[in-house]
């Protein structure tokens, strides 16, 4: 994974509320047993016309959201079923972060082990976000802060871990196998 | 005074939270199925990593798997080839890591929610995790269970463990009792509708009352599964002994004195009297009713007796109303289906083929409506064909398939096609959840048998006497 420290780019932006993993990426895709190549199809039952053309209504779609890295949707991003298939979609596409009021559970944690920066926003900026496509955005990851065009600047809720390692490009796994002796012990202790 | 998921939590920490790290979290049961575990098996190869304990684990095929007998115990190849490409490389990744695996013939497979308690590996005080957001099932037993995504999975396989921060709690009280033709589906239904589709995120529900305590196992299977619909990390469910004369027996439950022992730790679990939870909600059990989805999410619920609300100048409303091409204001019994898809690890159990058979004996499904009852196991197809509950299905017009997750995600080919209204038992309404265009309408098996023979949204009270 590579380290991050600052995105900057301008916003996409999904006026949706709810926008469920389904419709990130349709259940007939997860038909794969690699990570690779899912951008294409990315949204697909929106992005996509039946006959696999472009929807040009889709606002993903439209010439300004083109080479845009931050994703803007309305409240509870990404809930629905755990496929991990969502975010590697989304990084896939060229997303690296996503910005909600709202962003479910497991799809933050997904979204966090694969260097796809979850922010969580209050009401105003949300709504102020969701009202501005194009918006040129600056994420800082060291300060957890993000600033809008307006100059206002606000942090958001990360945790401090899951920072470091996306700071560090460092995966969980590791830390995890160097726990081995607390989990030898951790075993001998358990009840059978 | 601690909550149950509090005495679950804190002894599975092998390392405990600080504010720099989360906690490392000790996992009992790890089930696994042929869509989220590939890309964890090719980590362990890439890094030359084993297993770490096999004997924990569990596989089985249910997504991508076919339901037709002839595909899975005739010639007849199954039709979709990256289909048969994912379950092929489950089984050579079961083979090569040692991993149980029930395999595509075994009379041992189904769908891993409903598998997991039936063997009676779920059991009460646990942490059980797998690759699915259904995983919430498992809670019903007092088991702390959720939903891991792929590199979760490649955790769990390496080290047995998680990495986690502790979630909040959350208690449901349902007190009253259920009235007649109102069933557990209905219940986690009405909560969904009353809490909302993210009003359990961050938290670890815990389902309490007296309706709650009057419900069968498998009904407390279902609430619990659809608490990722609310948002939640996961439901539980305190153990008593229904729980117990549930597991008492079952193949992988505790024997003889592990039995004993066992017993004597669950009888611990339960919530101290006066335990703090960090929200609590009470409701009326007495006066929820049959409820039916008329939107593109498990929040848009309504009576099945009532009229699709009018909402003021809300365009995601608006939005999902158009996919469904229903109108706001209008009855929602007057709604034509085309399609009845009985099954699901929502209500995929013997008692919920029951429920429908109960209905459908004698009668016959609609003309112009197609119905397909997929056990949630091969065990429950069993059980279900020794009872005849498949000639009944069969006598009234359904289709009966081999077990699998099918028509709930259409994974495998049972889709529903553009623009028909599927009256389904399953847990998502998501726009193309059941096939690209699909319209869903999520119930209950009793509501959905009789929306079968009735054509259209059927109240199952007009019905059953």
């Amino acid at each position: 994974m590579e380290p991050i420290q600052q995105i900057r780019s301008r916003t996409a932006v999904l006026p949706y509320t709810n926008i469920d993993t389904d419709q990130i990426i349709p259940a007939r895709f997860l038909r794969t047993t690699t990570r690779e190549g899912l951008g294409r199809e990315l949204f697909a039952d929106w992005r996509l016309n039946a006959d696999g053309t472009l929807n040009p209504d889709f606002p993903l779609n439209r010439p300004e959201a083109a080479g845009c890295s931050v994703l803007v949707a309305d409240r509870n991003f990404g809930c629905g079923s755990s496929r991990e298939h969502a975010p590697w979609a989304l990084l896939d596409y060229g997303f690296r972060a996503v910005i909600s009021t709202e962003i479910a559970d497991i799809f933050r944690s997904n979204a966090l082990k694969n260097g796809l920066l979850p922010i969580v926003v209050d009401q105003a900026n949300g709504q102020w976000l969701l009202e501005h496509p194009g918006a040129q955005v600056v994420i800082d990851l060291p300060s957890a802060t993000l600033q809008l065009p307006t100059g206002i600047s606000m942090e958001f809720p990360i945790d401090a871990f899951a920072r470091y390692c996306l700071m560090n490009g460092t995966d969980e796994l590791g830390f995890l196998l160097a726990q081995a002796p607390q989990i030898s012990s951790y075993e001998q202790r358990r009840p059978t | 005074m601690k909550t149950m998921f509090q005495k679950v939590w804190e002894s599975h920490e092998v390392v405990a939270e600080t504010a720099d790290t989360p906690a490392v979290l000790f996992v009992d049961t790890h089930l696994v199925h042929e869509v989220t575990s590939p890309q964890a098996f090719t980590v362990l190869r890439e890094r030359g990593l084993k297993l770490r304990r096999p004997d924990l684990m569990l596989a089985t095929i249910d997504h991508s798997s076919p339901t037709r007998t002839e595909q899975i115990f005739g010639n007849v190849p199954i039709s979709i080839e990256s289909a048969a490409q994912q379950i092929a490389q489950l089984e050579r990744n079961c083979a090569q890591f040692g991993v149980e695996l029930f395999g595509l013939r075994s009379d041992q497979r189904g769908i891993v929610h409903i598998v997991g308690p039936e063997l009676g590996l779920t059991q009460p005080g646990h942490t059980l995790v797998c690759g699915d957001s259904h995983t919430s099932t498992h809670g019903a037993f007092g088991t702390l269970a959720f939903g891991i995504g792929s590199t979760e999975v490649g955790h769990v396989f390496a080290t047995q463990c998680l990495l986690q921060r502790r979630p909040k709690t959350f208690a449901l009280n349902i007190e009253g009792a259920l009235s007649r033709a109102v069933t557990a589906k209905d219940l986690i239904l009405s909560i969904i509708g009353r809490i909302g589709v993210s009003g359990g995120t961050g938290h670890v529900l815990e389902y309490r009352g007296a309706v709650i305590r009057a419900l069968s196992m498998e009904e407390r299977m279902t609430v619990c599964n659809m608490s990722i619909e609310a948002g939640a990390r996961a439901g539980m469910i305190a153990p008593d002994q229904t729980t117990y004369d549930y597991l008492k027996d079952r193949p992988r439950a505790p024997k003889g004195e592990a039995w004993q022992r066992a017993l004597e730790r669950w009888r611990a679990l339960p919530s101290d009297p006066g335990a703090q939870f960090d929200r609590e909600l009470t409701l009326d059990g007495a006066a929820m009713e049959p409820m039916v989805t008329y939107g593109t999410n498990p929040g848009m619920v309504m009576a099945v007796s009532g009229s699709i609300p009018e909402p003021d100048n809300d365009p995601v409303f608006d939005k999902a109303l158009a996919y469904m091409g229903l109108r706001a204001g209008e009855p929602i019994g007057n709604q034509p289906v085309n399609v009845v898809f009985i099954g699901s690890c929502t209500n995929g159990r013997l008692s919920d083929l029951r429920s429908a058979a109960q209905l459908l004996r004698g009668r016959k499904i609609a003309h112009g409506v197609r119905a397909l009852v997929v056990p949630g196991s091969q065990q429950v197809k069993k059980a279900a064909e020794a009872e005849g509950l498949d000639r009944i299905f069969l006598d009234a017009g359904a289709e009966w398939r081999e077990s699998g997750c099918s028509m709930c995600l259409g994974m495998n080919g049972d889709t529903v096609a553009k623009g028909e209204y599927a009256i389904s038992t399953s847990n998502r309404n998501f726009e193309g959840r059941q096939g690209p265009g699909a319209r869903t309408l999520l119930a209950s098996p009793l509501t959905a048998a009789a929306s079968a023979v009735g054509g259209r949204v059927t109240h199952p009270r007009e019905l059953v006497n």
